[in-house]
């Protein structure tokens, strides 16, 4: 302990009031500004998008080919309509249907997993030292290379694309919660401890709602390559979803089709992530609002 | 609520240290109970190791530490330390928090949420009960904390420098709403400060550990002549003793 440190509890107290006045200060300030500059920025977001579906309508109508070329590529009048076809249809709905089954199921385990073996990694030696290892060895493998071994180890095909979904996911929360187990300050298990809280008390009180920040950062991260791994494999080996749909489209040279699997994906993807992160704020409301 | 009395302390030959480095060595001391001992000394010698000993967060590297007769082992709900800096669970409000100690002491569901307003409206933060932590200030977080763990009854206090970051007022009440508990419900205090004034205030001895144990021992009234005389090894201490506060503090005594 040395002298600054034993005057500690007061500069930390006066540091600590000096931070908390910055943050109201800059949050009204920013929570001002904010209104007034948002009104001027929604128009320009907008105008940026209007933009960018203007010039693709214009390269694709005069048949642009400069290196690039757009003489085969559909306009977006061209996908808006094959749209409108395909969302009257009962296939579209049942290939999302098939996706979003498969990717919340995957993401579902890879989540309770992932937790449950981050903590228990983190805070056990014992589990360390036995899982670790593997997690290190396996973790490198991109989940999209499992396919094969996918479709060796699992009898239905169903199971290999759940399984190579969860795989994708599964890491980023495991590593995530391992970090936010081992960042979590000894203070808050000390002080619950010395209450009279025992090991398992400790792990429901304090290390699980302690780690949701890192967990949640992990399950968005989770989230985003869960997509990508579902929609590959998919590709591969589906029989349904909205994955073997676009790549369906494409082998038929059905161009407008393979452009609204991609939107379809890039929607479901947004609004999956979107669930995540709502959940994630309403769940750490606790957390200083530039950390949230 | 707490367990049956005031628990006593004993330290015999005791030798603390983090990853073999020994901060403590061969230390003897005795704390009976119901007695309040402040613990005074230079930084560095080991005065919140001890505490942490004592509240079974560290186990002794050789010796034995014994409470109430049986040899710590471990943590319990019967010996609560209050930490220097911020020990409060940053999700949970104010209330919530002395509802944990409440909760982890058996206390019915019913009656925790009235007992823990109790003790918040006795450490003068009634209105700041439905507050999270990062909306409160230090010295009110610090407060917080000594209603979650006088809340739980326990039959030893363990006190990091608890008073260090409030303000000479609130520093004044908080002492004097100590004395007040523990004249209702008699606990074992060990309260380590650098405040000469507020160890002569609350103490009914006072040791002062240097880097060979303890260094000299008073009783309290102590001449503060002798006391200051004795802390001259230690210039750190009477450095630390805080001018603003002190005028007020004499006030109290």
């Amino acid at each position: 302990m040395t002298a600054t440190r034993a005057r500690g509890p007061r500069a930390d107290a006066t540091r600590a009031d000096a931070t908390r006045t910055d943050v109201t200060r800059t949050g009204a300030g920013r929570a001002g500004g904010a209104r007034v500059s948002g009104l001027l920025r929604w128009p320009v977001r907008a105008a940026s998008l209007a933009t960018a579906l203007l010039a693709w309508q214009i390269l694709t109508a005069a048949n642009v080919r400069f290196w690039v070329r757009f003489d085969r590529f559909p306009g977006p009048m061209d996908v808006l309509r094959e749209f409108g076809r395909q969302v009257e249809e009962a296939q579209f709905w049942q290939d999302i249907a098939q996706s979003l089954v498969r990717i919340l199921t995957g993401f579902a385990l890879a989540a309770v997993l992932g937790v449950v073996l981050g903590v228990a990694t983190a805070r056990s030696r014992w589990a360390g030292d036995l899982l670790q290892p593997l997690f290190e060895v396996a973790r490198p493998i991109p989940a999209i290379a499992l396919v094969p071994v996918a479709i060796l180890l699992f009898p239905a095909n169903e199971q290999g694309i759940v399984f190579i979904t969860f795989a994708a996911a599964f890491f980023p929360v495991l590593v995530s919660t391992r970090h936010a187990v081992k960042a979590l300050p000894v203070v808050w298990e000390d002080a619950v401890r010395t209450l009279g809280a025992g090991r398992r008390r400790v792990l429901l009180r304090v290390v699980l709602p302690g780690v949701l920040p890192g967990v949640f950062g992990g399950l968005s991260i989770g989230m985003g390559v869960a997509w990508i791994c579902v929609i590959s494999a998919e590709m591969i080996s589906g029989d349904f979803g909205v994955g073997y749909r676009t790549w369906q489209a494409y082998t038929i040279v059905d161009y407008p089709g393979v452009l609204v699997g991609m939107a379809t994906i890039g929607l479901l993807g947004w609004l999956t992530s979107a669930a995540v992160e709502v959940a994630g704020r309403r769940l750490t409301r606790w957390l200083p609002r530039e950390e949230r | 609520m707490g367990g049956n009395g005031a628990l006593s302390l004993r330290a015999e030959g005791v030798t603390l240290g983090y990853a073999g480095r020994p901060v403590v060595s061969g230390l003897n001391l005795a704390v009976a109970a119901g007695e309040i001992l402040v613990v005074l000394g230079p930084s560095g010698c080991g005065k919140s190791t001890l505490l942490r000993a004592f509240a079974g967060l560290l186990p002794a590297a050789s010796g034995r530490l014994v409470a109430g007769g049986e040899p710590v082992t471990g943590t319990s709900a019967d010996r609560a330390l209050v930490f220097q800096d911020d020990a409060l669970l940053p999700w949970r409000t104010a209330r919530r928090n002395v509802e944990l100690a409440l909760a982890l002491r058996g206390v019915r569901r019913g009656e925790r949420r009235a007992t823990a307003a109790r003790w918040l409206e006795r450490v003068g933060l009634g209105d700041a009960a439905d507050r999270l932590p990062r909306e409160l200030s230090g010295g009110m977080r610090q407060r917080v904390q000594l209603a979650r763990t006088l809340a739980a009854g326990p039959r030893a206090i363990l006190m990091d420098e608890p008073f260090g970051a409030l303000d000479a007022q609130t520093r004044a009440s908080m002492q004097r709403l100590l004395l007040d508990v523990l004249a209702d419900a008699p606990a074992t205090v060990v309260f380590v400060t650098h405040d000469v004034d507020e160890a002569l205030l609350l103490g009914h001895r006072i040791v002062v550990l240097g880097a060979a144990g303890v260094a000299a021992e008073f009783p309290v009234p102590a001449s503060r002549d002798l006391l200051l005389a004795a802390l001259g090894a230690a210039p750190e201490v009477v450095q630390d003793a805080r001018p603003e506060t002190r005028v007020e503090e004499r006030e109290a005594v």
